[in-house]
């Protein structure tokens, strides 16, 4: 009983040495992060910085928009870069017919392919793109059974065909990390016993739950169509991919404007992928 | 003939017989439940009656028409899943509706009916929301309210209330029950549950290993038990060993006394004979009309509110009794020594040795 208030005061004064520690830790922890935060911030923004600040010197002695102007002016511009937005459109597109209800069969009636499925989606980023546009040009050639590259249509279709290539790992886990976050099996059987087809199952009950997945898999598509350069230069269409290296081969100021388009391209991307899951108001459950 | 029948019905996966020879004929309008553990088969079974796995052999007909061959969205069948199953982008109303609009129903006579069903569940202010604003006992009753839209031939219930907690459990069962009598429709509800079999079903099949071990009402089920394995999973009981004197008036002994159990026994004289005796119809002290008394000392003593649940050891026998809880009458200390009263017509027979 003697002992009791002593071991009061001895209580007391770990609870006032122990949040003191835990506060000095704390702040030792927050420092580390703060400077971990600030070094990513420079060492991704300064380049970025130096590179804006570039495009911006075309004219001597002043900041202007000159460089910007004379890219936004280009035909050959204006040109390459409707040609590729249009392959994006027609690559995603694409990339949807062909992964949606590839993931979707999988998931429903092959799990055991899985691995196998995200494997092969896996092969592009493995395989070099020369490589896979050489066998295209090899298969399809001019002297082919199917001479795609024949005709401009016919390599135009032959290059989305590239593109959905390139683009089916991104494409592939996004739709599946998208069907991930729902039970398809049962979904799809209650939506069969109450008469609907694969059709009703496909566009009325799997898009729309996996849309914003579907959106980010569509954005990351544009982005790589965008910039890719070996298929589009192989098959000799006026791509933006070789327009770029092009322009960075003859030009000193147009190069770094015409990176910072790409870059705010890429972002307003990113941008429209956070705006769409505000959209569906079914996903705010997600969130 | 019946209004949904399956006629000698078997499901394999690869070698492994999931449902052997499953029959039973279904009245219109009739409440069936499938009772059985984990694995009895009882889930394949109402998934080959929805048409979601094509049978090995046998045959399912509804209202006269062979569906066997039919895949399930040509069967009308509605079905409410354990997991709930809604649409997380369609609203309420939307869902209740989708089987309307599938179906290519009118808009205004589908919307009609999405309010109908609304009001049938008791949910007529919610059209607007989306399932997950909803709580999992909401969730289920708009499921059943979707399964119901499209006026299906049967309901199927997968195990509904299996996600839910207790006392929605009770609730939502008195509901479905009372919207299926309202509508007539026939069901099949699968179930692990014995107390929810028991409460909601004019009939109750038990299985056991892909075969179904009986068939019959509640009533039937719970106090003859067809097999072992249905005393044994249905309710609980003691079991006993005892010694046939003569089978043909049914009189057994059971530690020296001799009991007339009200049935004849198959087996010869001097053969051991199974017995199972429920919890209620062993009674604490000596009660007129329960002409043998056993003596126990009692081992464990479970409160369960209404009733009062105790363990006897007689003899070598942990016998289970239960008795009502009276506030002026507390339950025998543990130890303590008791005469137990039980009538020997309410003895079970589960084999004949």
């Amino acid at each position: 009983m003697t002992d009791f208030p002593a071991t009061k005061r001895h209580q007391k004064t770990d609870a006032k040495t122990i949040p003191a520690m835990a506060r000095r830790k704390r702040s030792v922890g927050s420092v580390f992060s703060w400077a971990v935060f600030v070094f990513g911030v420079l060492y991704f923004a300064l380049p970025l910085i130096g590179m804006i600040e570039f495009s911006l010197r075309k004219r001597r002695g002043t900041y202007s928009f000159d460089a910007y102007t004379s890219v936004l002016n280009d035909s050959q511009f204006q040109a390459t870069f409707t040609y590729s937005v249009v392959m994006s459109l027609v690559t995603i597109l694409l990339g949807m017919i062909l992964v949606l209800p590839a993931a979707l069969w999988v998931r429903i009636r092959l799990p055991r392919m899985r691995p196998v499925i995200e494997f092969i989606t896996l092969l592009p980023l493995v395989i070099p793109v020369i490589v896979i546009a050489f066998g295209y040009l090899r298969m399809f050639n001019t002297s082919s059974l199917l001479p795609m590259t024949g005709s401009v249509t016919g390599t135009n279709i032959l290059l989305a065909f590239g593109y959905a290539t390139l683009a089916l790992p991104y494409m592939y886990r996004a739709i599946d990390n998208g069907l991930r976050t729902l039970d398809v099996q049962t979904l799809t059987e209650a939506a069969q016993i109450l008469g609907a087809g694969w059709f009703t199952i496909l566009f009325r009950i799997m898009l729309p739950n996996v849309f914003t997945a579907l959106l980010s898999g569509a954005f990351l598509t544009f982005s790589i169509v965008l910039g890719e350069y070996v298929f589009a230069a192989l098959l000799d269409r006026p791509a933006f991919g070789p327009y770029m290296i092009w322009t960075g081969g003859n030009r000193a100021y147009e190069p770094a404007a015409l990176a910072v388009i790409a870059f705010t391209i890429t972002w307003g991307c990113m941008g429209l992928i956070q705006l769409a899951g505000r959209l569906f108001p079914h996903t705010r459950a997600q969130r | 003939m019946s209004y949904l029948m399956i006629n000698h019905l078997e499901k394999s996966f690869g070698p492994t017989r999931v449902v052997k020879d499953f029959n039973i004929a279904v009245e219109k309008g009739e409440f069936i439940s499938l009772l059985g553990p984990s694995g009895c088969g009882k889930t394949t079974v109402l998934r080959l009656v929805a048409g979601f796995e094509t049978p090995s052999a046998g045959s399912i007909e509804i209202d006269g028409r062979d569906v066997t061959g039919l895949r399930g969205n040509q069967r009308n069948i509605g079905m409410v899943f354990q997991a709930y199953a809604l649409f997380p982008n369609l609203t309420v109303a939307q869902n209740v509706g989708f089987g309307l609009k599938v179906a290519g129903v009118a808009r205004t006579e589908a919307a009609a009916r999405v309010a109908e069903m609304l009001d049938l569940i008791g949910l007529p202010d919610l059209g607007g929301r989306y399932p997950f604003q909803l709580s999992g006992g909401q969730q289920q009753r708009v499921a059943l309210a979707r399964a119901l839209a499209p006026q299906p031939r049967v309901l199927l219930l997968d195990e509904p209330l299996s996600a839910l907690d207790a006392k929605i459990r009770v609730s939502l069962r008195q509901e479905i029950r009372q919207i299926q009598q309202q509508l007539g429709i026939t069901t099949i509800f699968v179930t692990h549950d014995q107390e929810e079999a028991l409460s909601m079903s004019d009939r109750v099949v038990v299985m056991n290993g892909g075969v179904a071990e009986q068939i019959g009402a509640p009533f039937e089920i719970y106090n003859r038990p067809a097999t072992p394995f249905v005393a044994g999973f249905v309710g609980s009981h003691t079991a006993f060993a005892a010694q046939i004197v003569d089978p043909a008036a049914g009189i057994v002994t059971l530690g020296g006394a001799q009991l007339k159990l009200g049935q004849t026994l198959a087996a010869r004289p001097g053969a051991t004979v199974r017995l199972a005796l429920r919890p209620e119809a062993a009674h604490l002290g000596t009660a007129d009309g329960r002409e043998t008394v056993l003596t126990g000392r009692i081992a464990q003593v479970n409160f369960m509110g209404a009733i009062i649940r105790l363990t006897a050891m007689v003899g070598d026998t942990a016998l289970t009794l239960d008795t009502f809880n009276r506030p002026d009458t507390p339950p025998p200390p543990v130890g303590s020594s008791v005469d137990i009263s039980v009538a020997a017509r309410d003895f079970i027979v589960l084999d004949a040795g």
